[in-house]
């Protein structure tokens, strides 16, 4: 399957293969952590020059995934630039497909702790987003319900398949964690001490790549249902 | 020029000791700017090193370092530190002789670079280090002698190469530098001078007696070796026997898991309780130590050990050395033998001990071949280009520089000797602006070029490129220590090891099995558990292939019409294979197609070495799948690879032409983990990814992504870049091989020998059981994971079905 369909604080939710959520009433598409220029400010900073085409690759991706839900919104959940210098370096070409693909559809930046701010990209810009039951943020709060996060870049290996760790979706029955989108970010592993006590059972884990595939999550604390 | 001066000879006559005559030469030829030892292990090699720069220095008329001596390990350079003292003080020598290594605290290695001793000893590492400061001429500029120690072990790996980019600063620095190189016995002595000299300078060989040959032999052993496996545990009894008979014996094994398999089965053999000890490389730096001192004071009889103690210094009175499994290299295995007995003109002695029938060949064969002093190894390639890469940075640290004096320099190393300016304007480039075909760092460039000199934009990079000097390639490991506050630290283990441990699993390290508590910040914490069997441990050594030259003597041995110099079992395995099938031959490729236990089976024998066999084993399967037949797996040994099936190959011929495998290997090379391996090992050293971060946090692993996610990227947007062009050069000459696979389809000219059998033949039958079988990955393995993930959330009851 190339999504994972479930319900969530009483609407309905599809974790994509590509790392991306899409709520199908509000036609919605939703990811996070996309890093954009992450190269750029490391070689700003004098550290390595990486391959620059980790931009590129992220809108590639965002737009494969907007072509197939053509989305009336899309929101983006925090990181979105690598810093806030970001937008203003950002190459023309990378400037134009944003722009492409914010035509015709809203587009809201929810600030993240890279990217703390307003940016000069089309779109609006807010700290968090409330709507209906859910809550969209960057920094998923201990407690929180109908919460859809990122931050954590969550990654998850299945043992005795070979496939290795894949970046997954975290899902318990108050709070969704979403994988980074990003081409250049790494993960934090799923059953890590600070994941494991933001989410409590029942929960599972979503992974992303070919094909979204559901595993249960093996977690700590006892949802107060 | 310098004879001995005659306090030096009263002192060595009252020690009843006189010089050995390529001492005498050493000494002699100490003017020349290049020479080159080569003395078999006890031949005083170090002091012939050193002599000429003792009988320098004793005027006291040298301010400031006069000679420099690198090793490739840190044991060696505090240990000659020791050893220099005693002449130095007795002879009452004006001489100050420094170590300075990783370990030496950071008080002292500034005091080192104000105040330089005559003498500093040092490692390949330290000294690129030691280049990269801004007073580098200053602390170089009086510098007369070099004094390279193991240099054909150097010469084997990128370190050789870092080194001798360093030396050419040197020499630019130090325009008088002598080089001299100190060498254990090797094939090629020239190859070894070429790179020790400054090109085209010619370097002086002197070569010491290389004394009596060893005195090698096969254990005799009550069981037969068995039919595969690694271990030789089947000669625990003999090898006990030995250490007993013996005062101090060195237990050679190829691989750290077997050394420890090894280790843990002789102590439970060992009923005398004699003192045997285990050293390699995943044991904590401590115990490793202590073994070593113990060693160096006569304490035990046994040391179970790895490529750890291939070099290094007398440790002790050694004068048995047995090597478990086939020693793959017969240079190698003739210089393992060297350890023992470091008395000059005694032969050295030495048992094999084959781990399984095949090995007996390749052991009978190199026992011939070190008879013969038939030494392997393959020519050196060109100078590597990520080594340079970082060299480049290097100099930048130190402060702006000319390209075309670096590129003089550079030219001046044997190995860069050929380097064309455009090779070197592409390094140049990349350490600049990365190289990219999208030119987007212009503005953040890390070389800038003002007035004609190069220099870096910002100065503070230089601290992160000096956290990242170095080409060894650390494995990613987790230590291991004891569970509890302050529990000791056992060893290392590899991290895809660590990851497949489960809580109870037990495991030897150290000799000890140990039970896995759980991991707790990067940390394996275990249990002492003494009482169990293990479960093996399988993080792994290096992987030797079976060198060439070993491979055709075995080749030439199967023609024998019979086989006296074989043991009865293995002769006769050998016969039952020529009466059911063939025997390999060197010209041509056999390969043996027969049904078993409900799969195909396709058994090639290529004799190209393990990584060449296993990269055939990757290609032909991949071209078996595109033909619909099904391959499942296969499992590649130094001298064959055995596919499994669903469907019978009847027709084997086409997957092994060279066009095939030619096209096999375009269309497999690039998404291929070996690839990544590859490329992860050279952007490291070429700078692209940094080991070592200044201010690294403890919680930003989120933060840092895999390797692979760069070589995709490459490799999908940049293919021509110039680490994408370093990694296909490097893989194909280390892990992937193809060389050794040219080598074979010269050999072999397309003759192919289809044998179909209905049965398992004796050749084939050992390889059923060999460990380290490879899954064909595709479909199957999505199909996998899907069904375990549905599997598991059936059994928590969340499946909605």
């Amino acid at each position: 399957m190339t999504g994972y369909d479930f319900s969530f604080c009483g609407t309905e939710l599809r974790a994509m293969a590509s790392g991306a959520l899409f709520l199908e009433s509000a036609r919605a598409l939703v990811v996070s952590d996309l890093h954009l220029g992450k190269s750029d400010r490391i070689a700003r900073r004098g550290g390595t020059m990486l391959p620059p085409y980790e931009t590129r690759e992220t809108l590639a991706r965002l737009e494969s995934a907007i072509f197939a839900t053509d989305p009336q919104v899309v929101i983006c959940l925090g990181d979105s630039f690598d810093d806030l210098d970001v937008p203003a370096s950002l190459e023309a070409a990378a400037r134009d497909w944003i722009m492409r693909l914010q035509a015709g559809r809203d587009w809201i930046w929810i600030e993240g702790n890279h990217d703390p701010g307003p940016v000069d990209i089309g779109g609006t810009h807010r700290a968090e987003l409330r709507d209906g039951p859910l809550t969209f943020r960057h920094i998923a709060q201990a407690g929180a319900r109908g919460e859809i996060s990122g931050h954590y870049h969550p990654k998850l290996s299945i043992r005795g398949t070979q496939a290795g760790a894949r970046a997954c979706f975290l899902i318990d029955h108050a709070q969704i964690i979403m994988p980074a989108f990003g081409a250049y970010t790494g993960g934090l592993s799923a059953t890590s001490p600070v994941l494991n006590t933001l989410m409590t059972r029942p929960a599972i884990a979503v992974l992303t790549g070919p094909r979204a595939i559901a595993v249960p999550l093996p977690v700590a604390r006892l949802g107060r249902q | 020029m310098p004879s001995l001066p005659p306090h030096f000879e009263n002192w060595f006559t009252k020690r009843g000791w006189s010089l050995h005559p390529h001492q005498c030469q050493m000494l002699e030829r100490a003017d020349a700017p290049a020479l080159l030892l080569i003395a078999p292990t006890g031949g005083g090699k170090t002091l012939a090193g050193f002599l000429p720069s003792l009988v320098e220095l004793a005027s006291g008329n040298h301010d400031g370092l006069h000679t420099l001596y690198v090793s490739p390990l840190k044991a060696l350079a505090a240990d000659i530190r020791r050893n220099l003292g005693v002449p130095i003080a007795e002879l009452e020598l004006p001489i100050r002789v420094e170590d300075r290594t990783g370990d030496t605290t950071y008080t002292r290695k500034r005091r080192q670079r104000a105040d330089p001793p005559h003498i500093l000893l040092t490692t390949p590492e330290s000294l690129a280090l030691l280049i990269s400061y801004e007073d580098a001429p200053r602390i170089f500029a009086g510098l007369k002698r070099v004094v390279i120690d193991e240099v054909h072990a150097l010469s084997e790996s990128k370190r050789g190469d870092q080194l001798m980019l360093a030396v050419s600063r040197l020499q630019t620095l130090a325009p008088g530098l002598r080089r001299v190189g100190l060498s254990a016995t090797v094939e090629d002595p020239d190859a070894i001078a070429r790179e020790l000299a400054c090109h085209p300078d010619p370097c002086t060989i002197i070569n010491a007696d290389p004394g009596p040959d060893p005195d090698i032999a096969m254990l005799t052993t009550a069981t037969p070796p068995p039919w595969s496996g690694g271990g030789g545990k089947y000669a625990i009894a003999e090898v006990l026997e030995q250490v007993a008979a013996h005062r101090t014996t060195l237990i050679f094994h190829n691989t750290r898991a077997q050394a420890e398999i090894f280790f843990h089965n002789l102590w439970l053999a060992n009923a005398d309780n004699l003192p045997i000890g285990i050293h390699h490389g995943s044991l904590d730096r401590a115990q490793r130590a202590g073994v070593e001192a113990a060693m160096v004071r006569g304490e035990l009889r046994g040391i179970v050990c790895t490529g750890s103690l291939d070099l290094g210094i007398d440790w002790g009175d050694v004068d048995l050395v047995i090597q478990i499994g086939a020693p793959k290299n017969v240079k190698r295995l003739v210089q393992r033998i060297g350890r023992a007995n470091h008395r000059y003109n005694a032969p050295s002695k030495a048992l094999l001990v084959p781990a399984n029938r095949f090995e007996v060949v390749e052991c009978v064969a190199a026992l011939a071949a070190a008879k013969a002093h038939d030494l392997d190894g393959d020519p050196k390639g060109a100078g590597p280009r990520d080594v340079l890469c970082q060299h480049i940075l290097i100099r930048a640290c130190a402060g702006p520089f000319d390209e075309r004096a670096l590129l003089d320099e550079v030219r001046s190393v044997g190995a860069y000797r050929a380097i064309s300016r455009a090779q070197f304007d592409d390094c140049l480039d990349f350490c600049a602006t990365g190289g990219y075909a999208l030119r987007v760092y212009d503005k953040w460039q890390r070389l800038k070029q003002t007035d004609g000199l190069w220099h870096l934009r910002d100065p503070r990079t230089a601290q992160r490129i000096r956290m990242n000097i170095g080409t060894i390639q650390d494995t990613d490991t987790l230590k291991v220590r004891f569970r509890g506050r302050g529990g000791k630290v056992l060893g290392e283990v590899e991290e895809s090891f660590a990851a497949s441990l489960s809580v109870g699993d037990t495991f030897l390290i150290g000799g000890q099995i140990v039970r896995h508590e759980g991991l707790r910040e990067m940390t394996v914490e275990v249990s002492r558990r003494a009482d169990k069997t293990p479960k093996v441990a399988t993080f792994s050594g290096t992987k030797f292939a079976t060198s060439t030259q070993l491979s055709a003597r075995i080749l030439a041995m199967f023609q024998q019409d019979s086989w006296p110099e074989l043991p009865r079992p293995t002769a006769e395995w050998l016969a039952l294979q020529r009466d059911i099938s063939k025997l390999p031959e060197a010209d041509r490729i056999l390969v043996e197609t027969f049904p078993h236990d409900g799969r195909h089976y396709t058994c090639a024998y290529g004799f190209a070495g393990g990584n060449a066999q296993r990269t055939l084993g990757l290609i032909v399967t991949q071209r078996m799948e595109a033909a619909g037949l099904h391959p499942m797996g296969f499992v590649a040994t130094d001298y064959a690879t055995l596919i499994w099936g669903l469907d019978p190959v009847s027709d084997p011929a086409p997957l092994f032409v060279p066009a095939a495998l030619h096209d096999g290997l375009e269309n497999w090379l690039g998404g291929n983990a070996v690839m990544k391996k590859t490329f992860r090992a050279s952007a490291t050293i070429a700078g692209l990814i940094e080991r070592n971060l200044p201010q690294a946090r403890k919680s930003g692993r989120q933060a840092t992504f895999s390797s692979d996610i760069l070589y995709d990227t490459l490799q999908k947007y940049d293919p021509d870049h110039l680490m994408m062009r370093i990694t296909r050069e490097e893989a194909l000459r280390g892990l992937v091989d193809f060389d050794r696979i040219e080598q074979m389809l010269r050999r072999t000219d397309g003759r192919i020998d289809h044998v179909a059998l209905d049965r398992v033949t004796p050749l084939a039958a050992p390889m059923l059981l060999e460990v380290g079988r490879v899954p064909i990955a595709g479909a199957g393995r999505e199909r996998l994971l899907e069904e375990e993930a549905a599997r598991m959330m059936a059994a928590a009851g969340l499946d909605k079905a």
